[in-house]
């Protein structure tokens, strides 16, 4: 069952999206932290129920992104070139990347494991780095542009991004279980790192994005209903 | 400033709304953006301690007992958790080895002993001490405990060796297995709630002062 709040005061604008009130322009700022509603209060005050320092917007939102996310691109090019796992045998040593580890599952006829290794390792980190790009450049640019498809986008990035750690772990557990003297040993290739690194800044670059930018500009309304204001 | 309980905020894109009482197990959605604004925790609040007090056992027990063995030609090897992570220090990737540490065992070990701290019916009556910072502490932990992909990754390392050497399960693997439940739904509950849970308490207590700081 889903039911939604009373919007506070709507008015219509001949726009594509719904005009609602705005904390920002109403005064109000809700704690990023403990979701309590102030009034009145002024940028880097405490919440008085949490203590946590008080934002219209996550501060400097966009450049932190544009940072993490351009460092993010960097550390994508040897996750994918390095060997993640480096697996030596009596007769050989094979060095592993990312693509070839999804490549011998397919060859060896795990068809399913294949689609969720390539899923998660390779298509989930470059699925994030392309979405936080355009969620970036247009909130920069204060689009309208999709604004509700865009802010879906964000909360896909969100919920998927914890998935890439997989081949992390997979190395992980590789590297500590395969470890018989002479027969076979398993260790981690340095493509791992670059590829955690890639995970972990993605991450933070997501949670430093404040997806309240792409609805700023939004259609004006009305203030807040006098009724509601305390005596 | 003044605390306004009437209203509520979208986290997600900043809409105001009249905050309306929700019926049993009703979530509110925000109209312009679809994000949830609030759900009702009802019941589910006295069904978190007992899921939390379990997740904890089943934590224990799937850090103290090897995950899986592997025979191999009469050989065998086996790993826990800690033992992966000390394999992966050895190999000079120490970086690595901490952050395995920190996403399944550290912060997943926050969240369930704040938690189980915050919960206890002791800590409830009143304001247990070090509250605001270990909710805040819990609050930052969330996003970055990964016990269900760690869990996954387990699998596909499993799947992977199953063709090279035998492979036996340990019980840290039905521990982790039992974990990746537990947490989904202890990790479901916002701890923003506990917030309010506390707010409402003191209100109780005291009368309610309506203006904060």
């Amino acid at each position: 069952m889903s039911r939604a709040h009373e919007p506070v005061s709507v008015t219509l604008a001949e726009d594509e999206d719904l005009p609602v009130a705005d904390a920002a322009s109403q005064g109000v700022i809700g704690c990023h932290h403990c979701g309590t509603v102030w009034q009145g209060a002024t940028e880097h005050e405490h919440c008085g129920v949490c203590h946590a320092p008080l934002h219209v917007r996550k501060i400097d939102s966009l450049t932190r992104t544009w940072a993490l996310l351009i460092a993010a691109c960097i550390m994508y090019i040897p996750a994918n070139m390095m060997p993640v796992m480096v697996t030596s045998t009596l007769l050989d040593e094979q060095r592993d990347t990312i693509l070839s580890g999804v490549i011998y599952f397919w060859t060896s006829g795990e068809w399913g494991l294949a689609l969720v290794v390539f899923v998660a390792s390779f298509l989930v980190p470059l699925f994030k780095l392309v979405a936080l790009g355009i969620l970036v450049i247009s909130a920069r640019r204060r689009s309208r542009w999709q604004r509700l498809q865009r802010a879906k986008l964000y909360r896909l990035v969100e919920a998927i991004g914890r998935w890439s750690m997989l081949d992390v772990f997979v190395v992980s557990v590789l590297t500590g279980l395969v470890k018989i003297h002479g027969f076979a040993n398993v260790h981690a290739g340095i493509g791992i790192a670059a590829f955690g690194a890639v995970v972990v800044l993605t991450m933070l670059a997501s949670l430093s994005f404040d997806p309240r930018l792409i609805w700023d500009d939004a259609p004006p309304i009305s203030t807040v209903n006098k009724k509601q204001e305390p005596a | 400033m003044q605390k306004r309980p009437d209203l509520i905020v979208c986290e997600e894109c900043d809409a105001v709304y009249q905050r309306m009482p929700l019926g049993e197990r009703e979530i509110a959605r925000c109209l312009r953006c679809g994000a949830e604004l609030e759900r009702d925790t009802g019941k589910r609040l006295q069904h978190l301690l007992p899921l939390t007090v379990g997740a904890l056992i089943l934590f224990v027990i799937a850090n103290v007992f090897p995950i899986v063995t592997i025979e191999l030609q009469g050989l065998s090897s086996q790993t826990t958790l800690i033992g992966a992570v000390v394999a992966l220090t050895r190999d000079g990737m120490s970086e690595v080895a901490l952050l395995v540490l920190a996403t399944t065992l550290l912060f997943p070990l926050i969240q369930l002993g704040v938690l189980l701290y915050l919960l206890l019916p002791a800590a409830r009556a009143t304001r247990p001490p070090g509250f605001v910072l270990l909710l805040r502490l819990m609050q930052a932990a969330r996003p970055w405990g990964m016990i269900e992909v760690f869990m996954l990754g387990i699998l596909v390392a499993l799947i992977k060796l199953s063709n090279m050497a035998e492979v036996i399960p340990g019980p840290a693997l039905w521990s982790f297995g039992g974990l990746t439940v537990l947490l989904t739904v202890v990790v479901s509950f916002n701890p923003r709630y506990l917030w309010h849970l506390w707010e409402q308490q003191q209100a109780e207590q005291f009368g309610d002062q309506g203006a904060g700081a």
